[in-house]
């Protein structure tokens, strides 16, 4: 087995949800689109801990898990308090940062 | 072979005093008491100014004690030299013969024996130690048998390391050190600043006090002390370029001190933005310098680079032209000048600290410490003409001209001290170097008196210092600042023996042209300039004088004389003004001349080193004094005379309504010319910078319609948008002109580069992703 | 699964994995690019579950089972359930919604394009010949326990603090009043 089929196996998942948090208007859609850029990143560490015969890219992974259950935990909360203030989650809209 | 045996020899017998490793508590003790004030004054409810007189009176004694020692460096290490002389030399000569015969070489021995011209000792070690100091050895060798055998002590260096980058090697940069020089210049101006410094501290405390922002205002005053004092002691280029922005950021914050008002933030404004250009220069330079030198920020190392040739002459004249840059920004030369008049917004004590007596001298500092390079590079000895001597002879007289039709005080002196910072340039661009260096010395006291001056004459005359219309006839009210005055405007004026007199004199004959004074060249052009200025000095003085303290009170207010912290500056300057000049006179002046010619020569001027090049010198000529000193009194005397007439025919005149040189159009011409300045604002503000301005604007739209939102409406749109923006922003700005120029042009790229921050997450994420995406395809094809 | 990644694969074994891998990672690449397109809110949920399905399925033919365990456990199991309960809280259109894109998906395509051409250059000039060991041992949910417990012990504890502030910042971020 080649390294390389896993490693483009995870750009290939970061390109598209690269391309999800840009397209999607949606705040629950854009945290899904994160999920698949951090499922990416966690298959270059296991692949990379496998090729290296070495524990730590997996512990990386799971603690990249629990990190990814925290963010998704703050950031649905963030949706909701958008969508309670504006009826709406659209993330088009929220420009407060505007300068 | 011989010279490094006796440059051992000679560095036993001479080690510098110990109190040089501890110059670098000047400038510390400065920023200390900047930290102190800002964070302490306030807390412990001490008057901000207790810290800074007390630190700023430790340096100058500080100073004064190093400048002492110094002093008894040089003496030494010529007396070292003497009680080498006899047995030494012999001992000496007696190895050279015999190594000259085993070696059979005449050529060296003829070498040896040339006289005038000894060979420069090199002050640079073998071995590129740091964290000691970098030489012992002094100069002052057996070259005895040389005619002008006059040899310095090296510069003392003391440096720490500060990154280590493995050594100028093909691919290991130079290592960093930071340090302090010491030398006859840095030591002058060590005395200099600290001691305008002090008086300037004294002063301010009654002058601004009850500011609003008076601990602010003691918290620069000692930061820009500070700077300024880490300048001229630095040892390496890159120190010197820390410490030069460093005094033009605090020039900015005391400029700016008064900001509600609008004039005052656009002045220090453009003074930083103008000072901007030429550090663009001053990068470029050090930077040529640093890889011709052989990768090397040492300033002693770069000289003698330029000295032994390593560095080609015309390196030398680039690195030189881009250094030229950096001076005539911060030293006002002529084109980059104008933000020094208008930098007398001012509080009066920074215009007179910053803006006549030390920072405006970073400048012709700058020319000083690299002389060589300049020297070199712009092939002053034997020349005629370089672009030093012409910048400095256009300021000197293109600023004294300005000085003439400014209705402000202030205003005056701010173009008197243009062109007298001309005069610098100019005596340095003619190989002058002692005059340069010794008229910086004398013109910083008198020039901080006459700031002094109208700063107690206008804190009589409700802040005001228009001279037409609330001054006249002072000199009834206040005597002392009358007469303080008028002994810095005769040495201003260059009237015997006041010390102005001695350093223009050294100046004008170091052009050498006048029969019987030798010099470096012949330097015809920069000699008339001087000549003009001469006259030019005492005529605009005489004019603001006549305005300020004679005929009759024009004003409103009640004028009576300052208090004694405003006087006794005053009075201190005044006598300073009136001996300084006895510290260089002419070694031929009878009585005076054998005793104490050429004392400041002796101690500032490097000779017999190798960072240092060969000068000649001119000897003082007797008739080109009386000649200059009666131009100037003639000068002086036409203007008096003008001013007389009219008081008879009016007596609150301040100028005449109609007149016949009123009525000549050349004149009048003339004038206007001045009063707009030679419309080198016009220039600035409405011609460049209205252009470059509609180029950031054009670009940042371009940006904006382009890549964020990528609206891109056909090929007819945009054209119509680019057509349109262009006659909007090029046309009508280019031609009308008159478009407020940084400000502006800020505030406008900032209202376009605004829509970038349109608050939209996702504009952000792509901005983000696109521009990580850009920078690994930088990194993949650089890489 | 274990079987299959026991130590001295055999040729007939590699290739197996690799056809595995092939399909799980098309079905989840294709999943992907259905979740960025769907006009569906829930449907983009249920095929992001595919997609982490595959990505379990891919740490055990790297030998991680732990993660893959966790895997299904905290994303598909606490996760992808969290996500929907975002969706149902901010009545999000069930069908299909005509607005859940910007007009301008050419840029977004554009910069994840221009990521994985940089991306996969730089892989392909890097790793090309990189082959995972043949005899590779899977790696032990005991081994990454102490790994975890011992080594990596500080991160561990700091991960903890960080999942105690995202739940306190949540409620208070959440919360009514």
């Amino acid at each position: 087995m080649w390294l390389n089929q896993f490693l483009f196996f995870a750009a290939i998942l970061f390109c598209i949800g690269v391309y999800g948090v840009l397209t999607r208007k949606n705040g629950v859609l854009v945290l899904m689109s994160i999920e698949l850029i951090l499922n990416a990143v966690n298959i270059n560490l296991v692949a990379f801990g496998a090729y290296n015969q070495d524990i730590a890219g997996q512990v990386f992974a799971l603690f990249i898990i629990a990190v990814a259950a925290a963010e998704v935990g703050v950031g649905l909360a963030i949706v909701l308090l958008i969508y309670r203030n504006r009826r709406s989650i659209n993330v088009a809209e929220a420009d407060l940062l505007k300068g | 072979m011989i010279t490094q045996l006796l440059a051992t020899e000679a560095a036993h017998a001479v080690s510098p005093p110990a109190i040089f490793d501890w110059v670098w508590l000047i400038p510390a003790i400065m920023a200390a008491s900047f930290v102190c004030i800002l964070f302490l004054a306030k807390r412990l409810r001490i008057d901000a100014h207790w810290f800074g007189i007390a630190a700023v009176g430790a340096c100058f004694l500080f100073s004064l004690a190093v400048a002492g020692s110094w002093i008894g460096y040089v003496s030494d290490a010529s007396h070292g030299e003497e009680a080498l002389a006899p047995g030494e030399q012999a001992a000496a000569s007696d190895l050279f013969v015999a190594a000259a015969a085993a070696d059979e070489d005449h050529a060296e021995e003829d070498h040896a024996e040339e006289g005038a011209h000894a060979p420069s000792v090199s002050c640079l070690e073998a071995d590129e130690e740091v964290d000691h100091e970098a030489s012992a050895a002094p100069g002052a060798l057996a070259f005895a048998e040389a005619g002008e055998s006059r040899a310095s002590p090296c510069p003392v260096v003391n440096q720490v390391s500060w990154f280590d980058n493995g050594g100028p090697t093909e691919e290991g940069g130079a290592d960093i050190n930071i340090g302090t020089l010491v030398d006859g210049q840095s030591v002058m101006l060590l005395v200099v600043v600290t001691f305008i410094s002090l008086l300037v501290h004294i002063y301010s405390t009654d002058y601004v006090h009850g500011d609003r922002r008076y601990t602010h205002y003691f918290a620069f005053l000692s930061l820009f002390t500070a700077s300024m004092l880490f300048y001229v002691l630095s040892s390496s280029t890159l120190q010197m370029i820390v410490g030069w922005e460093l005094v033009g950021v605090c020039s900015f914050a005391l400029i700016g001190h008064w900001w509600e008002d609008r004039p005052n933030s656009d002045a220090a404004l453009k003074a930083f933005l103008t000072n901007r250009v030429g550090d663009i220069g001053l990068l470029v330079g050090m930077t040529i310098l640093y890889f011709a030198a052989g990768k090397t920020f040492d300033i002693g190392a770069i000289n003698e680079a330029a000295t032994t040739g390593v560095i080609s002459k015309n390196t030398a004249l680039i690195a030189s032209l881009c250094l030229m840059a950096a001076v005539m920004s911060k030293s006002g030369q002529f084109v980059l000048h104008t933000w020094l008049p208008d930098a007398m917004a001012g509080p009066t004590p920074v215009s007179a600290l910053i803006h006549a007596a030390t920072m405006v001298v970073a400048g012709v500092y700058l020319i000083g410490r690299m002389y060589a390079v300049f020297y070199v590079g712009f092939g002053i000895d034997g020349g005629t003409f370089n672009a030093m001597a012409v910048i400095g002879g256009l300021t000197c007289v293109g600023g004294g001209a300005l000085a003439f039709v400014q209705r402000d005080l202030k205003k005056v002196l701010a173009y008197s001290t243009v062109s007298q910072l001309g005069y610098m340039v100019l005596a340095l661009g003619v190989g002058a170097y002692t005059a340069g260096m010794f008229h910086l010395f004398t013109h910083a006291i008198f020039k901080a008196c006459l700031f002094l001056g109208a700063g107690s004459v206008s804190h009589a005359c409700h802040h005001s210092f228009d001279m037409k219309a609330d001054m006249g006839g002072l000199r009834k009210y206040m005597p002392k600042t009358f007469w303080t005055f008028i002994i810095a405007t005769g040495a201003l004026a260059g009237i015997p023996p006041l010390a102005g007199f001695w350093s223009k004199d050294e100046i004008l004959a170091g052009a050498g042209v006048w029969p019987g004074t030798g010099g470096n060249g012949d330097y015809y052009v920069p000699f008339i300039f001087g000549m003009i200025t001469a006259a030019m000095t005492a005529a605009y003085m005489t004019r603001a004088v006549w305005l300020t303290f004679f005929g009759e009170y024009r004003g409103h207010a009640h004028p009576h004389e300052s208090g004694h912290r405003l006087t006794v500056p005053l009075i201190v300057l005044a006598a300073g003004s009136v001996v300084a000049g006895f510290l260089n006179v002419p070694s031929t002046l009878p009585v005076l001349g054998s005793r104490i010619g050429l004392w400041f020569e002796h101690q500032v001027e490097p000779a017999g080193i190798a960072s240092f090049p060969t000068i000649s010198h001119a000897k003082a000529s007797f008739s080109l004094a009386i000649v200059a000193t009666g131009v100037g009194l003639l000068a002086g005397f036409a203007v008096w005379s003008y001013y007389k007439r009219l008081y008879r025919i009016d007596r609150h005149a301040a100028e005449y309504t109609d007149h016949w040189i009123a009525r000549m159009p050349v004149l009048r011409a003339g004038h206007t010319l001045l009063v707009n300045k030679y419309y080198l604002d016009h220039l600035y503000t409405g011609v460049i910078a209205g252009s470059v301005k509609g180029w950031v604007a054009r670009a940042a739209y371009w940006f904006n319609q382009n890549v964020l939102d990528g609206v891109v409406n056909g090929v007819g749109i945009g054209t119509a948008a680019v057509g349109r923006f262009v006659y909007k922003y090029v046309d009508q700005a280019g031609i009308d002109g008159a478009v407020n120029a940084s400000g502006a042009g800020a505030s406008e790229s900032g209202q376009l580069l605004r829509k970038v921050q349109s608050g939209k997450v996702r504009q952000y994420a792509v901005l983000m992703f696109g521009a990580a995406a850009v920078l690994v395809g930088i990194f993949i094809v650089a890489v | 699964m274990t079987l299959l990644l026991a130590a001295e694969m055999t040729e007939t074994e590699v290739w197996v994995a690799n056809s595995f891998f092939l399909v799980i990672a098309l079905v989840s690449i294709g999943a992907a690019l259905k979740m960025v397109t769907t006009k569906n809110v829930v449907h983009a949920a249920l095929y992001l579950l595919i997609v982490l399905s595959g990505v379990a399925a891919v740490y055990v033919i790297l030998g991680a089972e732990f993660a893959a365990a966790t895997q299904v456990l905290v994303y598909i199991g606490a996760i992808l359930v969290l996500l929907l309960f975002g969706v149902m809280l901010t009545r999000a259109k069930i069908g299909a919604d005509t607005d859940l894109d910007y007009e301008q998906k050419w840029i977004g395509g554009l910069v994840a394009a221009a990521m994985g051409a940089v991306m996969g250059y730089s892989l392909w000039e890097a790793f090309s010949d990189v082959k995972l060991p043949d005899d590779r041992l899977v790696q032990r949910t005991d081994a990454v326990a102490d790994s975890i417990f011992s080594t990596y012990i500080v991160p561990f504890e700091a991960l903890s603090v960080l999942l105690l502030a995202a739940l306190i910042g949540a409620v208070v971020v959440a919360r009514r009043d």
